[in-house]
């Protein structure tokens, strides 16, 4: 399986410690720029199943149990940014592989 | 309503008649237990609603409406491939081809069957008891019948006192109707009280407008004179009631068993066994209508462990056995409480009995012990429930009571031990009766991890059901985490180990200015989403920096970051401050305006302002610009701070205002406005005693009097309602502001997260008291330091959106995408009552498939 990058915004677009959502082939996704993260940057979809509405990219970002999460800011269920795993429930978002290079952030497409 | 799954015929066929609370519960049981799997399941049940929450009934008419009562809308049947259909009455049963007939002739084989039909209500069979007008409480249509009727009408009699029937009285009374209740027998609620309980009762329902019949017996309802009905009773009196509504106990909705010839109870009731089988074995029976030991079980939670018996038995899968069901209960009834425990009549043999009565608060405990008098055998309480729940503990487990045993009825005196502590309970204890949760089923669940009551309640169900025995619940969960040796942490979260108050200290003294450096010098890790606001709070609280600095955006909750409310679909509400609620034709045309434009929905709120509503996160800033062009603020309806300073227009043109309210109320809403607190906080003012604008339901509630104003404290409306405690009389204005500002920056010091002013006054030792050693005699020495931190958040004030506006940074937050321009084609709108609302799930469904 051949990974492709894409992409999506400048680095300069993301906000430090937060969130922000981006359009990518008509599907949004939630990109949360955490610099004291070694991924730096994550990418989740930006559609919170439990609320039922594209809100995740508004949410807090936390470290909890030594994992990235966020908190939706509908119900306030926590999502492993790496993996999209929901704690509090059996549910799973979509998740990308992301990667800065010269200022400019791509996720993989597969 | 009615699914069309097609029925499968590989799978064995249950069928289960009766879709009320047990039966539902039932359906869940298999369901849970994986039966659905095993079995092809169908559902009848005779109402138009699938199984609704009946022992909220009375709630229909204080707001809830069908759909709030609903056990299920549907979808746990559609998900799990049961098959139902309501308003669907099955008349015969041939148990000898196992085949059901339905009333419209249709038949239909089953292969295990569960009879939960429930119960009617009894009608007695007085001359005249089919009149118009005359009503049973039971269904929802019954209510609605009667909420139909009662709207025509002004007088109602509810015929009998029992549990019921006073709950029946309740509603109507709610429904404005003079009520009157007669009861046959000599006192109200004689199954459940004794007579001198019942007389308490009694004078306690008339002291609340309700007239109270005991020992009488109705001989015939006729026309009345002054109303429709006259009810002409034994002893030659009479009664006029426009509508009359019977409420004389419950008889068992058997016909169906009946005609299938199954075993019955000599006065009805389908004769059951342990495993809730009846006669024939393939034939369950759960609920009022099935007969146990010779005996009807009228309450849901016998009636769901029921359910649970016969769901393990067809399964397999539980051992557990229907033995009989413990009929203790407590309620409030026209809001006075009403306990019955064990035997209430004292008819054991050799029983000792303790009585306590005070005629002043109007209560009446009695204890029925064993002649011994080491074990509790029953009890009855009228006016006071909060010894319920330790009595109950006493009679279910056979503890051996105190020494002084009457003190579980003696009012708690200053330094008197308090009820049983948890710690004593046995482990078989039933902690909560509707779902059967022991105290070993709650340490079973704390030991496997389930460290907090919300966990607890997850596992285990409990006081999921009527909530009774939540308190109950949190002592013996602390119980259990103590005895694990888990420190009951006062810590806000895993990165601090220290309260807010702490926080607060430790930002104020050493000057901490930012997240990172209270981190980096008290904390460890990297912070989530109970620190980052709350420390963000703290830091506003005291420096008073523009929330959206670079530093402090990621500490805020969503309704922060954006200036605005966020609702269910993503959208975002709108709440300009509209001072004292007072605006000029011209504001309000430019919010009218602005709605407009935008097409928001527009709705007044609580506070005397204008939400507006379904903006989207790129609109904010475009709308807040015409808003602030036309002289708006923000109302910081999305923060924990002053939210509204509630007034009504006072002397200036009330004939009976003796102070100038609205000037008070605009000026203190001006002077705290940009105060943020560790919750949300509302003001009122009122012109005069009257109190018009409600300021005792507020944190600071101010009252004018002759002499000047009256100021409350810690008042708050919500979940749980709690008048203001009066703090000071008479005051002069500047005086009232000062002390307002020690108030209010005390609470901001030292409160708990998310801790309003009430509970955070109860929780200060000395309460109130204390509280105004503080401010009025600054007992700490503290008042000029308060008032000087209050100064500088008042000369520090600015609009949050003003400056947002000013900031190109601060707004390339509020795009909807970083590299896109489009919007979120998941926000829907659909038109009701010439206004947008969010479409619901179905209604995007259905646009879509129009539009394809």
């Amino acid at each position: 399986m051949t990974m492709q990058w894409k992409l999506v915004c400048k680095q300069s677009d993301l906000v430090v410690g937060a969130g922000v959502a981006a359009m990518v082939n008509g599907e949004q996704i939630a990109l949360f720029y955490v610099p004291e993260s070694e991924k730096k940057v994550f990418a989740i979809g930006n559609w919170d199943p439990i609320g039922r509405a594209n809100v995740m990219s508004r949410g807090l970002v936390a470290h909890l149990q030594n994992e990235w999460v966020v908190a939706s800011p509908l119900y306030k269920q926590h999502f492993v940014l790496a993996s999209g795993q929901c704690l509090e429930e059996d549910i799973k978002v979509p998740h990308w592989s992301t990667k800065l290079e010269d200022d400019n952030l791509y996720i993989a497409l597969n | 309503m009615t699914s069309n799954k097609p029925l499968s015929t590989i799978k064995p066929h249950l069928v289960v008649v009766g879709n009320g609370m047990v039966g539902h519960h039932f359906v869940e049981q298999v369901i849970a237990q994986g039966g659905h799997e095993n079995f092809q399941i169908t559902v009848f049940g005779e109402e138009p609603h699938l199984a609704y929450d009946r022992v909220h009934l009375s709630e229909y008419f204080t707001g809830k409406g069908a759909a709030d009562l609903a056990m299920t809308d549907g979808s746990l049947y559609d998900d799990n491939g049961v098959r139902y259909f309501t308003n669907s009455l099955v008349t015969q049963i041939d148990r000898a081809a196992k085949l059901l007939v339905l009333k419209n002739g249709e038949t239909l084989s089953y292969d295990k069957l569960v009879l939960a039909t429930g119960s009617y209500p009894f009608v007695p069979p007085i001359p005249g008891h089919k009149r118009n007008n005359t009503f049973v409480y039971r269904t929802l249509e019954d209510l609605d019948a009667i909420r139909n009727c009662a709207k025509t009408v002004t007088r109602g009699t509810v015929v009998g006192g029992g549990l019921l029937g006073l709950e029946a009285a309740n509603a109507l009374k709610n429904l404005g109707l003079e009520t009157s209740v007669v009861e046959f027998a000599p006192r109200l609620m004689p199954v459940q009280l004794d007579e001198k309980g019942g007389s308490v009762l009694k004078g306690m329902i008339e002291g609340l407008d309700v007239k109270v019949y005991t020992d009488t017996a109705t001989q015939d309802i006729v026309d009345g004179e002054t109303a429709f009905h006259r009810m002409n009773f034994a002893d030659g009196t009479h009664l006029e009631t426009d509508l009359i509504l019977f409420s004389a106990g419950i008889r068992p909705q058997d016909a169906l068993a009946k005609q299938s010839g199954l075993e019955m109870g000599e006065r009805g009731g389908i004769t059951i066994n342990n495993h809730c089988q009846t006669s024939d074995e393939d034939i369950y029976s759960i609920g009022e209508c099935a007969l146990w030991n010779g005996r009807i079980y009228g309450l849901v939670a016998p009636g769901y462990t029921m359910a649970k018996a016969a769901a393990g038995h067809l399964l397999g899968t539980e051992s557990l056995s229907f033995t009989g069901a413990d009929m203790s209960t407590k309620l409030k009834l026209l809001g006075c409480d009403v306990g019955s425990v064990g035997d209430a009549h004292a008819q054991t043999q050799g029983c000792k009995v303790f009585v306590y009565q005070d005629e002043i608060s109007q209560s009446y405990r009695k204890m029925v012990v064993s002649e011994d008098g080491k074990k509790l055998l029953g009890a009855v309480l009228v006016g006071d429930n909060s010894y319920y729940d330790t009595l109950l503990q006493y009679y279910l487990n056979a503890i051996d009571l105190p020494a002084q045993a009457q003190s579980l009825i003696l009012p708690a005196m200053d330094g008197a031990p308090v009820g049983l502590g948890v710690d004593a309970l046995p482990a078989t204890a039933s902690i909560c009766s509707c779902h059967n949760v022991s105290k070993q089923d709650i340490s079973d669940a704390v030991c496997n991890g389930a460290l907090s009551v919300g966990d607890v309640k997850g596992v285990t169900k409990a006081a999921t059901g009527c909530g009774g025995c939540a308190a109950l619940l949190k002592k013996v969960v602390d119980n259990e985490l103590l005895a694990l040796g888990v420190e009951v942490s006062t810590d806000i979260c895993e990165h601090f180990a220290y309260t807010r108050q702490d926080l607060y200290n430790m930002v104020k003294i050493e000057e901490i200015k930012s997240f990172d450096r209270l981190l980096e010098t008290h904390g460890k890790g990297h912070g989530c989403e109970i620190c980052k606001p709350a420390v963000g709070s703290i830091l506003a609280s005291v420096w008073n920096d523009y929330v959206l600095k670079k530093e402090h955006i990621s500490l805020q909750d969503t309704n922060d970051r954006f200036l605005a409310n966020m609702q269910k679909d993503g959208t975002y509400s709108i709440v300009p401050r509209i001072p004292g609620g007072e605006i000029t034709p011209d504001r309000l045309i430019v919010l009218g305006e602005v709605a407009k434009e935008y097409a928001l929905y527009t709705k007044v709120t609580g506070g005397q302002r204008i939400d507006l509503f379904g903006a989207t996160l790129a609109q904010l800033p475009e709308i807040w610009e015409k808003l602030i062009a036309a002289g708006f603020e923000t109302g910081q309806a999305y923060g924990k701070s002053l939210r509204t300073v509630k007034s009504c227009v006072g002397s200036t043109w009330c004939r009976y205002g003796v102070n100038d309210s609205m000037k008070m109320a605009i000026d203190l809403e001006n002077r705290y406005k940009g105060l943020r607190s560790p919750h949300k906080i509302k003001f009122a003012v009122s012109g005069c005693t009257r109190e018009c604008a409600e300021a005792q339901s507020k944190d600071i509630g101010v009252i004018a009097t002759e002499g000047g104003w009256n100021l409350y404290v810690c008042g708050n409306g919500g979940m749980k309602p709690r008048h203001g405690d009066l703090f000071a009389t008479d005051l002069d204005d500047e005086t009232l502001v000062k002390y307002i500002d020690r108030v209010l920056m005390f609470y901001t010091k030292t409160a708990d997260r998310l801790q309003r002013t009430s509970v955070w006054m109860d929780a200060l030792e000395g309460g109130l008291a204390y509280l105004k050693d503080v401010v009025i005699n600054d007992k700490l020495g503290l008042c000029e330091e308060l008032e000087a931190r209050m100064e500088h958040i008042v000369d520090t004030f600015q609009c949050e959106w003003k400056t947002t506006l000013e900031d190109p940074e601060a707004l390339k937050t509020f795009r909807q995408f970083v590299n896109y321009e489009g919007v979120d084609t998941n926000v829907v709108f659909v038109e009701e009552r010439n206004q947008m609302r969010p479409a619901t799930d179905l209604e995007k469904q259905q646009l879509i498939a129009k539009a394809g």
